[in-house]
């Protein structure tokens, strides 16, 4: 009995996701999509009616969200989830405006409203919970280490930074990570991780520590200069941030997360951006309804 | 505000290290200034090309260029510095071409009759510029002189890009920690103004001290 309920339950997802998908399709006009079934007066149904929606993510992250400078246009895993999320609320691709978000700046742009979510390589955690929202996670990366080619300094693992020179980004969690578990390192907060690799490369640090993917990307463009040491030393459990207590749009984002699981489309999105660099195809985590 | 508070000693090592950047580029900067503005009175034609060349480059970039290029750019031709080293380095040459160009309009200020008079007594061109012409032109541009200070003050937060710990830097680490923006940069606002209010005044009692009475 309880099966056919959730075998009932599935056929009417499915129904539903390929529908929404149609009618994202056909629609004609950005705004004002009337088959995309939204919840009165939530934040979906506003900007659904405005056809418009900004998002934050990163410009400088290869794999999550880069901008090509020549193009103008923003790419990756983050990119492609809220394409995604826009699209069940029935907005065109042209009305996705994408802002960069810096670690240091997420949870004043969603305070602000400067942005209506955050897809941003964003960890959740319990501070940060206090002051936004949180759907998701959609991926958990892990914290690593990367250091010069050939590994001169002989870092094997998160303990032998202690004495070291660790370079991060300011803001992030990676930098509260690396002082809770080698108390002794010296870290450096540059604004943007480029900079980091360039102070590595110039042997100004001796290593760079944040998620594993981050790393990837930038190793995947210097293969020659820099390695992965592969200590996984956290979880990084990646969320997409909304406006604090936005319980509609959070539960909304988490049915369209748990959906694009099933449908493959989470799949697609990520062996089409960051699965070019990191090997095996994660299971995507289960979605955390706080 | 609490924030603040509870981080004041945070704010108090960032703050130091923004007065020492200051002062120390400050200090350097004048260098600079005093033989730019020489070379660009100099009768000597060459000195005057390089100055004009110098005050052209450094007056013309922006500073977090400057400081970028500097920090990424030197290790490629073997120089090792610190980044406090290379911040002072930056934020001195950039002040010093700012410094240079006041200066001179300083010098320009004195009179004619007293360069003359100071050449038919025999000085040289540098005795005439340090005994005669210097004493008067910098009374004249006191105040210049404290503006250029003043930015200087405010300027040194580019070192937070190459991460010296300085004021910025360390509102930037106070932030990760509390997430609560608006207070925390007041306290960074807050923690300029000590410096910037105090310059305001002392550079108006130096003016009346030095002031030529005629």
């Amino acid at each position: 009995m309880r099966r056919a309920r959730q075998l009932q339950i599935a056929a009417l997802t499915a129904v539903l996701a390929v529908s929404a998908v149609a009618c994202s399709k056909d629609q004609g006009s950005g705004s004002g999509d009337t088959k995309v079934k939204l919840k009165a007066g939530s934040t979906m149904e506003k900007l659904n009616k405005a056809g418009k929606v900004t998002v934050g993510v990163k410009f400088d992250q290869p794999g999550f969200g880069q901008k090509d400078p020549a193009s103008g246009k923003v790419a990756g895993f983050d990119v492609e989830i809220a394409k995604i999320i826009a699209a069940e609320m029935g907005i065109k691709e042209s009305g996705i405006s994408f802002v960069e978000s810096v670690s240091a700046n997420r949870e004043p742009f969603i305070q602000e409203s400067k942005v209506d979510f955050v897809v941003a390589t964003y960890t959740i955690n319990d501070k940060r919970k206090g002051l936004v929202s949180f759907a998701g996670p959609y991926y958990v990366a892990h914290q690593d280490i990367m250091v010069k080619k050939g590994n001169p300094k002989a870092i094997k693992a998160v303990a032998d930074l202690n004495g070291k020179k660790v370079c991060s980004v300011e803001g992030s969690t990676s930098e509260k990570n690396v002082k809770a578990k080698a108390p002794q390192a010296t870290v450096t907060l540059f604004k943007t991780y480029t900079e980091c690799a360039e102070d590595l490369r110039n042997n100004k640090v001796d290593a760079v520590s944040t998620d594993d993917v981050i790393l990837g990307g930038l190793i995947d463009k210097a293969k020659e200069d820099f390695e992965l040491v592969g200590d996984k030393f956290t979880d990084e459990p990646y969320g997409i941030g909304v406006k604090k207590d936005d319980a509609d749009f959070r539960n909304f984002i988490n049915d369209t997360l748990e959906k694009i699981y099933k449908d493959g489309r989470w799949k697609t999105a990520y062996t089409s951006t960051v699965g070019k660099f990191l090997s095996a195809v994660p299971e995507p985590p289960a979605v955390v309804r706080y | 505000m609490g924030v603040v508070f509870d981080h004041l000693g945070d704010y108090g090592n960032g703050w130091f290290t923004t007065i020492k950047l200051a002062v120390l580029s400050f200090l350097l900067a004048m260098a600079i200034g005093l033989v730019l503005a020489a070379m660009r009175v100099s009768p000597f034609r060459p000195a005057r090309i390089v100055g004009t060349a110098y005050v052209d480059v450094f007056r013309n970039s922006p500073l977090p260029v400057l400081t970028l290029l500097f920090w990424f750019g030197l290790p490629k031709l073997d120089i090792d510095i610190s980044r406090f080293i290379t911040a002072v380095i930056v934020l001195s040459l950039y002040t010093g071409a700012f410094l240079g160009e006041t200066i001179r309009s300083g010098i320009n200020a004195v009179a004619l009759g007293q360069s003359e008079a100071a050449r038919s007594i025999g000085l040289t061109f540098g005795q005439n510029l340090r005994l005669v012409i210097l004493p008067q032109a910098l009374r004249t541009v006191v105040q210049p002189i404290g503006n250029i200070w003043i930015a200087l003050v405010k300027n040194t937060a580019v070192a937070s890009f190459i991460a010296v710990p300085e004021l910025i830097y360390r509102t930037g680490q106070v932030n990760t920690a509390e997430s609560r923006p608006v207070p925390i940069l007041i306290g960074a606002a807050v923690g300029y103004l000590l410096l910037t209010l105090p310059s305001g005044l002392v550079l108006g009692r130096i003016e009346r001290r030095v002031a030529i009475k005629r």
